[in-house]
């Protein structure tokens, strides 16, 4: 025990006067978190609309500025011809073009159904999904509202939808949790990972390797004092991530540090085991990149629904930490789960940091001899 | 006194690639014990095997009374380290260092204050104790380095090819702290390819792709040129004399030496004043005929020749 404490005294020696390190260790989080956090926004705002009203009636402007009052649409211009619609969307000064046939006015007030043309930009698939989602939406409430007889109509079905831990729906709560995963990811993995490479290309692995030191005081003493940055830098991005971005809090602080710190330690030995593969930083580096990095990004559940992927990604995302971890964060942060709901993510975790820990553990015992 | 080192039929492959072929030698206790050889001879595997670093393919080699394939950590206890790169931790200080290998070294508080004011007084590092490993010169680097190797006060110390790098003035000193060391019942093997250095070994062994080509004190393999006298060859003009004398059949070689030949004779009939003769009977001026005695460093290209020759001809 006292050749790990020996270990971990040098250890954070070294990192405390490595400004470069500590830099990156505790600023490139914050930094990728507002980059991320402000860049990463589903949410679609100020669309820009373009209006063709052929009828030019009370009610087909009440039309028009329920679409501009909802605050998702910006007018950009009254055109006249089908034509000019098409040369805004073509310039992309448009996004959507709103046509309001003639006769809109009389033919509502006197019951009949008249069709209105939403033309939306499909360039961008998602965007042009959500623009129709509220262009439906904006169109249902203000035809309830023009219909003869007003709202006071009952129709026979209504729906009353309520979203639940996010009631605007905003992405931000969502993607967020998904980037304090990929953040808490990147710097314990490189942390340790880079530590160690950086040892076998100075000469002092050898060194080490030469003392009779065993491999679990190595181990313990190399990973804990990462253990304690990584933690802290992830306390800081949560931080940062709450009065930023507003992320609540609805769950338990302790479920909240467990499934923290069980997602490190295994994102640690990730990096341990990177270390006795690779013998330069950019190798190093590389393979970070390539098998935890990456899959946190596109298979954990991040970004894209792990249920839309085909059949063999899926298989391969119960690989990914990022995967479970991320359930049992937003759960935690979002929903207010309690811990005990959360026993099979929590578990995975355990097995993925036992795995990695043992797997490192053997190929460096036997790089030993 | 017994042997600190004993090593039998030592081997090691790396696929079908032998670093170490066959190799048997012993290492008295005390003895300073050189192992010349060019990159890649198998100098460094051979150290690596012996520190319990590398399991050899076959054979045995007893460290300090352990077989190292046997107790490889029980080895490590028992040795020192120190390599050619003076692998210290170069944001640590110097008492951090220290600290941090005697901390690995599993030195008790009380032990490793003391060794650390031995290893201080010893490095000559007495009031830089707070400078950083990084702001060291070369040679008090050197000296840290071996410090750390030695905290644990082993009874055998491995330095491979330890003087790289470092001003003639501080490899001196290093030396004297070897010869110290060495005095006090330290067992020490020592890579080097500074032949100068080499004469400084008790014993010293050549190693030529993977086996041991020679063995014994300097002077005993020097003997190698027993009945094959050296002479040294003064001209203006080398590259001719090389030439005439590679001509003569009593001459089996001739190297150059700075600006002068150095020839080897086939039998030690032939004198200078005969040479001299022929020389200038070709025309080539020749200031000066000196017999010389054969270096260290005309001991190892012969036998790597001879090893040569020797391989080429299976």
């Amino acid at each position: 025990m006292t050749k790990a404490l020996a270990v971990y005294r040098k250890e954070l020696r070294q990192i405390s006067r490595d400004r470069r390190t500590l830099l990156i260790l505790v600023f490139v989080p914050a930094f990728f978190l507002l980059l991320y956090g402000y860049a990463l926004n589903f949410d679609i705002r100020h669309v820009r609309l373009a209006v063709e009203d052929r009828d030019g009636s009370p009610e087909s402007r009440s039309v028009v500025s329920a679409f501009i009052n909802s605050g998702y649409f910006d007018l950009a211009g009254a055109v006249y011809a089908p034509k000019e619609a098409e040369r805004l969307l073509d310039l992309n000064d448009a996004r959507a073009v709103l046509v309001i046939p003639e006769g809109f006015g009389r033919d509502i007030r006197t019951g009949q159904v008249v069709p209105v043309q939403v033309i939306i930009s499909g360039d961008n698939a998602n965007t042009a999904t959500t623009v129709l989602g509220y262009a439906g939406s904006i169109l249902r409430t203000a035809s309830a509202q023009l219909a003869p007889g007003g709202a006071e109509r009952v129709p026979p079905l209504a729906v009353e939808p309520r979203i639940w831990y996010n009631p605007e729906l905003r992405s931000t709560l969502f993607l967020v949790p998904g980037l304090i995963a990929y953040i808490a990811m990147i710097t314990a993995v490189a942390s340790t990972a880079l530590s160690i490479v950086r040892e076998k290309e100075v000469g002092t692995m050898e060194q080490i390797r030469m003392a009779p030191i065993d491999t679990f005081s190595f181990i313990v003493g190399k990973t804990i004092p990462y253990f304690i940055i990584s933690l802290a830098s992830s306390a800081l991005i949560i931080g940062a991530s709450m009065l930023l971005f507003g992320l609540p809090m609805r769950g338990n602080w302790g479920g909240l540090f467990v499934a923290m710190s069980l997602f490190l330690v295994g994102a640690l030995a990730t990096g341990l085991l990177i270390s006795t593969v690779a013998d330069s930083q950019q190798l190093a580096f590389q393979l970070a990149l390539l098998i935890s990095f990456l899959p946190t990004i596109m298979l954990s559940g991040f970004i894209f629904p792990i249920g839309s992927m085909p059949a063999a990604l899926q298989v391969v995302t119960y690989l990914v930490p990022a995967r479970y971890f991320l359930v049992a964060l937003r759960g935690i942060v979002l929903k207010g789960t309690a811990l005990a709901h959360l026993l099979p993510q929590l578990a995975a975790l355990t097995v993925y940091a036992a795995a990695m820990l043992g797997l490192a553990s053997v190929r460096l015992a036997r790089q030993r001899g | 006194m017994s042997d600190a080192i004993v090593v039998k039929h030592l081997s090691r492959r790396f696929g079908p690639f032998v670093a170490v072929d066959d190799v048997s030698f012993s290492v008295r206790t005390g003895e300073i014990f050189g192992f010349l050889g060019s990159n890649g001879a198998g100098k460094s595997t051979t150290i690596r095997m012996l520190s319990g670093l590398l399991r050899p393919s076959s054979g045995t080699a007893i460290v300090g009374g352990i077989d190292v394939s046997a107790d490889p950590e029980g080895v490590k206890q028992r040795i020192g380290y120190m390599s050619q790169r003076f692998s210290l931790y170069e944001l640590l200080t110097v008492d951090q260092n220290i600290r941090f290998f005697g901390g690995v070294y599993g030195l008790s508080p009380s032990r490793l204050e003391a060794r650390r004011d031995f290893v201080i007084e010893m490095a000559g590092l007495r009031g830089r104790e707070d400078a950083l490993a990084r702001d060291l010169a070369g040679g008090w680097r050197q000296r840290l380095a071996l410090g750390c190797a030695i905290l644990h006060e082993p009874a055998i110390l491995f330095l491979d090819e330890p003087t790289g790098g470092v001003d003639p003035l501080s490899r001196r000193r290093f030396w004297r702290l070897i010869d110290t060391l060495a005095a006090s019942g330290v067992t020490i093997l020592v890579t080097t390819h500074y032949l100068d250095e080499a004469e400084r070994c008790h014993r010293v062994t050549l190693i030529h792709a993977g086996r041991l080509a020679a063995i014994g004190t300097t002077s005993e393999v020097k003997q190698v040129f027993a009945g094959r006298p050296i002479v040294e060859v003064r001209t203006a003009r080398a590259t001719d004399a090389m030439r005439a004398l590679d001509a003569m059949p009593d001459i089996e070689k001739t190297s150059l030496f700075g600006t002068a030949v150095h020839a080897v004779l086939r039998n030690s009939q032939l004198t200078q004043a005969v040479l001299g003769e022929r020389l200038r009977a070709a025309g080539i001026p020749v200031d000066s005929i000196e017999p010389v005695a054969p270096s260290l460093e005309d001991v190892f290209l012969d036998v790597v020749e001879h090893a040569e020759a020797a391989r080429t001809a299976s």
